[in-house]
């Protein structure tokens, strides 16, 4: 089939060679310059932050600026964080999940499937200060001393209102918004990792004679715990960082509550408000808040990668 | 098992009586060589099952009755009607693609599970209509244990696996789901290699272990068939050898339907033999008598290695 092969002259040959090492050399170029823009981000905050870190940042709440031993710490908004987060998870996992699971296991027969999944990923995109200003419209205006004329009309409502003596911000309503993130991100990658789990276990467990659910529940679920698990983590990560969603919800307070039926305090917020504000002490402290911050996302990441590295190990191992 | 002779003698009018008869050639009561079928299917015709009377005698477990099976519009099981035997191992034999695993799916209703399936005409198990719109199919498939081509035990421990149908059950009682767990592993020849290492986990055996694991797990259910769909085809020549012993051990107390696509494991294990070809039965009848003197020149150049 072939005729006399081509000959491509030294010259041409060593022209192309050339492109082939200038792409390369661009391709490492760029490379270097976002890590050492990102190295140069990373050591400016370092030196900013660090030294500001001290035992008191985690101990002390708050103080005015002005008073003695100001400005304090950001105990408070450490622990507000921490229980925003599990108040959003507990509602948020579970309804993530169970979505999940409807897109992976029982969507194929029904033409809910691609809408909901659709759907899913763009609220995944969703620009978080529309969730906030969603969460002020729906869950805080409505028990504001100016409108709950209409919450007194039904039982329920006015139940509701009497939860919120304080008035309007509280940290149900920003725990909401966060779970509002985290249940789109939830759903997705839970049904992606169902979608790893091997059809022969399935087959396996049908043929078996037993019911979809407990296939579902007992076999398939079970056999995908390392990585729903790991998606798990990258949600709480996720919105560990959100700001917007707790503006306008949560709204932020410099006292220690640790009931939510109050303006609610969090890391992210505080960093907002103390960068923003005019005291350089405080400014100061938004600094070291900054690295906790990136502290916090930077070790759960480090763990889900880890975990996943070691996950693979084991499979590798047992085949 | 010997080689399958080459000139079989022909013996027309005693055996060659099929008992679903649907040709509507000259091939009923006339000489079944005569009736190209190859040529018939291409033509898009019927093709009458030639069904040895050895059969007749059996009494049967499951009855197909004219069973078709439709991928959407595409059809891959014509007209098959065939009588399992209770108690004896039934081999499936035939070139890929002929519609093997398709028509031992359809028995315990896996075919479920794949979207655009559409069936006609029946199976009937034990005077249950398989495919009848009351039936409990969950309850059904508990006695229609099936092994698959890969073995695929659960990434649970050895115990888990076995008593999973258990569990099913409701069955909670720790010694009694360890009496039937040894109970099992016993039956599939497993028992001395895992008995102290139970709780190990089960992904981390062999694969001609994790396939008696399979084996074991599927009479835990205390079912009455046992469908194999290919079990050795992953398996090495040691591990093939020791499930085909275990088969003939199980079959007094099973019935053993298996889907081969290898004839020495179907002329050795096997009781009865069924040649499938492009998604029709063509020739059904005792291993011996289709192996040394098929009545069908397709099954004979099937067997000889002519085709598939």
């Amino acid at each position: 089939m072939s005729a006399a092969r081509k000959r491509i002259s030294p010259a041409y040959q060593n022209y192309l060679n050339t492109k082939s090492t200038v792409f390369k050399g661009l391709c490492i170029a760029f490379t270097a310059a976002i890590l050492a823009v990102l190295a140069f981000v990373t050591f400016y905050l370092l030196q900013k932050g660090f030294t500001h870190i001290s035992l008191s940042f985690f101990t002390e709440l708050p103080i005015p600026p002005g008073m003695e031993n100001a400005p304090g710490g950001m105990k408070n908004a450490l622990i507000g964080t921490i229980i925003l987060i599990a108040l959003a998870g507990v509602v948020g996992i579970p309804l993530g999940m169970l979505a999940g699971i409807y897109l992976s296991e029982y969507s194929s027969n029904s033409w809910l499937g691609a809408p909901t999944r659709f759907i899913s990923d763009v609220l995944t995109g969703v620009p978080s200060i529309v969730v906030g200003i969603l969460g002020y419209e729906l869950l805080v205006a409505p028990i504001s001393a100016n409108i709950s004329y209409w919450m007194q009309f039904t039982w329920l409502t006015r139940k509701l209102l009497h939860l919120f003596p304080n008035g309007t911000f509280n940290g149900y309503a920003g725990a909401a918004a966060l779970a509002f993130i985290m249940i789109p991100i939830v759903a997705r990658t839970t049904e992606e990792m169902l979608r790893l789990v091997p059809h022969s276990y399935r087959e396996a467990s049908i043929a078996l004679g037993a019911t979809k659910a407990r296939t579902i529940l007992k076999v398939v679920v079970p056999a995908a715990t390392g990585s729903l698990v790991t998606g798990i983590m990258l949600s709480i990560a996720r919105i560990a960082g959100e700001t917007a969603p707790l503006l306008f919800t949560a709204l932020g307070s410099r006292l220690l509550t640790l009931d939510p039926a109050n303006p609610f305090p969090s890391l992210t917020v505080q960093v907002f408000t103390y960068a923003t504000g005019p005291f350089k002490e405080e400014q100061e402290l938004a600094w070291a808040g900054m690295l906790i911050l990136i502290g916090l996302v930077f070790i759960l990441n480090l763990v889900v990668r880890l975990t996943i590295h070691s996950m693979q190990r084991n499979k590798l191992a047992r085949a | 098992m010997t080689r399958p002779q080459l000139q079989p003698k022909i013996n027309m009018s005693t055996d060659a009586q099929p008992t679903h008869a649907i040709s509507d050639s000259a091939a009923s009561g006339g000489d079944p060589r005569q009736f190209n079928r190859l040529q018939a299917i291409a033509r898009g015709q019927a093709v009458p099952i030639e069904t040895h009377s050895a059969i007749a005698g059996e009494q049967p477990v499951i009855s197909v009755d004219h069973f078709n099976l439709f991928y959407g519009s595409k059809q891959a099981l014509f007209d098959v009607s065939m009588d399992i035997p209770r108690g004896k191992v039934t081999s499936l034999i035939g070139p890929s693609g002929c519609g093997k695993s398709t028509l031992i799916r359809s028995v315990n209703r896996l075919n479920d599970l794949i979207d655009n399936v559409n069936i006609t005409g029946s199976m009937r198990y034990r005077d249950v209509d398989i495919y009848g719109k009351l039936v409990n199919v969950i309850e059904l498939r508990k006695s229609l244990g099936m092994v698959f081509q890969k073995p695929n035990p659960f990434p649970m421990s050895i115990f888990e696996n076995v008593v999973y149908p258990l569990r099913i059950e409701g069955i909670r009682n720790r010694s009694k789901l360890e009496e039937i767990c040894e109970k099992s592993l016993r039956g599939a020849a497993l028992w001395d290699e895992v008995k102290d290492r139970l709780d190990e986990n089960a992904l981390g055996m062999s694969g001609g272990q994790q396939q008696r694991l399979c084996i074991a797990r599927a009479v835990a259910a205390d079912p009455e068939v046992l469908l194999m769909d290919e079990p050795c085809s992953a398996l090495d020549p040691i591990a093939t050898s020791k499930i085909e012993d275990l088969i003939q051990e199980l079959k007094g107390e099973y019935s053993i339907l298996i889907v081969t696509h290898n004839m020495q494991q179907a002329s050795r294990a096997s009781d009865y033999t069924a040649f499938m070809y492009l998604g029709r039965l063509i020739e059904y009848g005792p291993t011996i008598d289709v192996f040394t003197n098929p009545h069908l020149k397709e099954t004979e150049d099937y067997i000889t290695g002519r085709f598939g």
